[in-house]
């Protein structure tokens, strides 16, 4: 087991966030967490980087406890987010901006390589690369933040929302881009609002609710499920 | 003409005496959005404890004057910046979750407390840096007689902000400090440990400001344990007049605000020193509230 979350329960001062929720990742798989608005699943996504804290529960990264160490030492083992909104450092180069993804990367043969693969993925990154990264498209803004996460060589990916704002067939780039990230060995979470295009990408999937988890299964059960498509997937499964 | 160029001179020095306190505080606003109110106290401890190194190891006897002046820079830096990483773990740290306020009113009453434990060890008077360690001589340049003091203190203050400027943009602890400042929370997630970029800035910004202080006491010869409020209120000016949280814009902020107050103060009255700098605080809030080099781009959404 890659990473483990058990009985997790985080609170945001006096408001509970979420409610003790477990899932488990393998190396190698694409997981998806699917959820309406202030389900929890950034909140899992931090707290699993380390930028929260948890109130009660664990997480377990290749069976060691992660869950009391700052943030710096997760990157460093392997745990690299793509957060939210994209957050790239606007005033710096999109270069800079990579180089800063691979802060904890001393190996610079590694680093210059990792670098040369992005690159070959996002092109266009490399067009643009003394560019302003705040100068660039919403989509190329994307793809600098996942090249950004994928610089400091991880193991495990956490995406946040990488479809947000974003036009369809560029998302349609973005996620035939994960699969072939993952086919390089790097397992993914991926936390989404486009719940057919997450669920059609990921090996399985889990829906949260309010701070809890409702439901887990494959991927292709998520979307043959009656009540998924209801809720998330504008109930478009008998038609299909 | 003369007298220009003698008034654009001194400014200049002043000026860059102001840039350096600048950067302190624009330093450590880029990265906690917090104006370090005990920072001009800090300079204020470059000056004293320049003075006392100055006088009690008598390095310029000893090593001659270009290395025994290399010497007390450098010991007062070290020592000036150990204050300021003590300042932020005693001050700061504690109140890093609390509200901005907070951490503000903290500000105030480390410069109250620094500015009164300077007073009670030195005395309140004015203290004398000793004439006759400091060159008097004078540089002929282009039949223009300038105070060697004066031009080694612009050199100084220039080369200083070039160094610095470098390493915030070319060295890998340098781009965390600038990621840090655009988004801590981002900055985390590339691995950077924001304490420490913190830490770093709270080194940095008081090492500058110890040298500021011990360039106004070599420059002028006389320090007081309250000139820290002056010199820091200025340097407050110059840091918006760049645009606070944007280095180069302190540097230039500092050289130009040193520049409009020397050239007003000879050519208005010497009585509306302060008032023009003041003035011009209040013109660049309304007029350009960002300051002169604030936001190059905006963040897309």
């Amino acid at each position: 087991m890659l990473l483990e979350v058990k009985n997790l329960h985080v609170r945001y001062g006096n408001v509970a966030a979420l409610h003790g929720i477990n899932l488990h990742v393998r190396q190698g798989e694409i997981i998806a967490i699917l959820g309406a608005n202030g389900a929890g699943k950034t909140t899992t996504l931090h707290t699993i980087s380390g930028l929260l804290r948890p109130a009660q529960g664990e997480i377990c990264f290749e069976s060691q406890p992660i869950h009391q160490l700052p943030a710096h030492r997760l990157v460093k083992m392997g745990i690299a987010q793509a957060p939210e909104g994209r957050r790239i450092f606007g005033t710096l180069t999109v270069r800079e901006n990579l180089n800063l993804g691979a802060f904890t990367c001393d190996d610079k043969a590694q680093v210059a390589k990792t670098q040369r693969w992005i690159y070959e993925l996002f092109p266009v990154l490399a067009q643009r690369h003394e560019q302003l990264a705040g100068t660039l498209s919403g989509g190329e803004q994307q793809m600098l933040a996942i090249g950004r996460a994928l610089m400091a060589h991880p193991r495990i990916l956490l995406l946040d929302e990488p479809s947000l704002g974003l036009a369809p067939l560029l998302v349609k780039a973005i996620f035939q881009t994960l699969w072939e990230i993952n086919t390089t060995g790097v397992t993914i979470v991926l936390v989404e609002q486009n719940a057919r295009a997450a669920l059609k990408l990921a090996h399985r999937g889990y829906v949260m609710e309010v701070g809890r988890i409702v439901l887990e299964d494959r991927a292709e059960a998520l979307l043959a499920n009656p009540e998924v498509c209801n809720a998330y997937l504008g109930g478009q499964a008998n038609r299909e | 003409m003369e007298e220009f160029i003698q008034q654009l001179t001194n400014g200049l020095a002043v000026g860059g005496i102001y840039a350096l306190i600048a950067l302190g505080y624009t330093m450590v606003y880029g990265v906690l959005k917090l104006i370090n109110f005990a920072h001009g106290d800090l300079f204020t401890y470059g000056a004293y404890l320049g003075l006392t190194l100055l006088t009690s190891l008598a390095l310029t006897d000893r090593l001659g004057f270009t290395l025994g002046m290399v010497v007390l820079v450098l010991m007062v830096m070290g020592l000036v910046a150990v204050l300021g990483a003590i300042l932020e773990r005693a001050a700061y740290r504690p109140l890093r979750e609390s509200p901005r306020l907070s951490a503000v009113v903290s500000a105030l009453g480390a410069s109250i407390f620094l500015q009164n434990a300077l007073m009670l060890i030195y005395g309140a008077r004015f203290q004398v840096y000793p004439d006759n360690i400091l060159p008097t001589a004078t540089l002929n340049i282009f039949g223009l007689y300038l105070p060697l003091m004066r031009v080694l203190i612009v050199l100084a203050s220039v080369l200083m902000m070039i160094v610095l400027y470098v390493f915030i943009q070319k060295t890998r602890i340098g781009t965390a400090i600038r990621a840090a400042a655009i988004d801590q929370g981002a900055a985390r997630l590339m691995g950077i440990d924001v304490n420490r970029v913190i830490l770093m800035v709270f080194l940095l910004g008081p090492a500058l400001g110890g040298i500021a202080g011990l360039m106004v006491g070599l420059y002028y010869g006389q320090v007081n344990f309250t000139m820290g409020w002056v010199y820091g209120m200025k340097a407050f000016t110059a840091a918006i007049l760049g645009g606070i949280g944007n280095i180069p814009g302190a540097m230039v902020g500092g050289l130009l605000l040193g520049v409009i107050e020397a050239l007003g103060a000879a050519y208005l009255s010497i009585a509306w020193k302060d008032a023009i700098a003041f003035c011009v605080l209040i013109l660049i809030l309304i007029i350009r509230p960002t300051g002169l080099l604030g936001e190059r781009v905006a963040d897309k959404i």
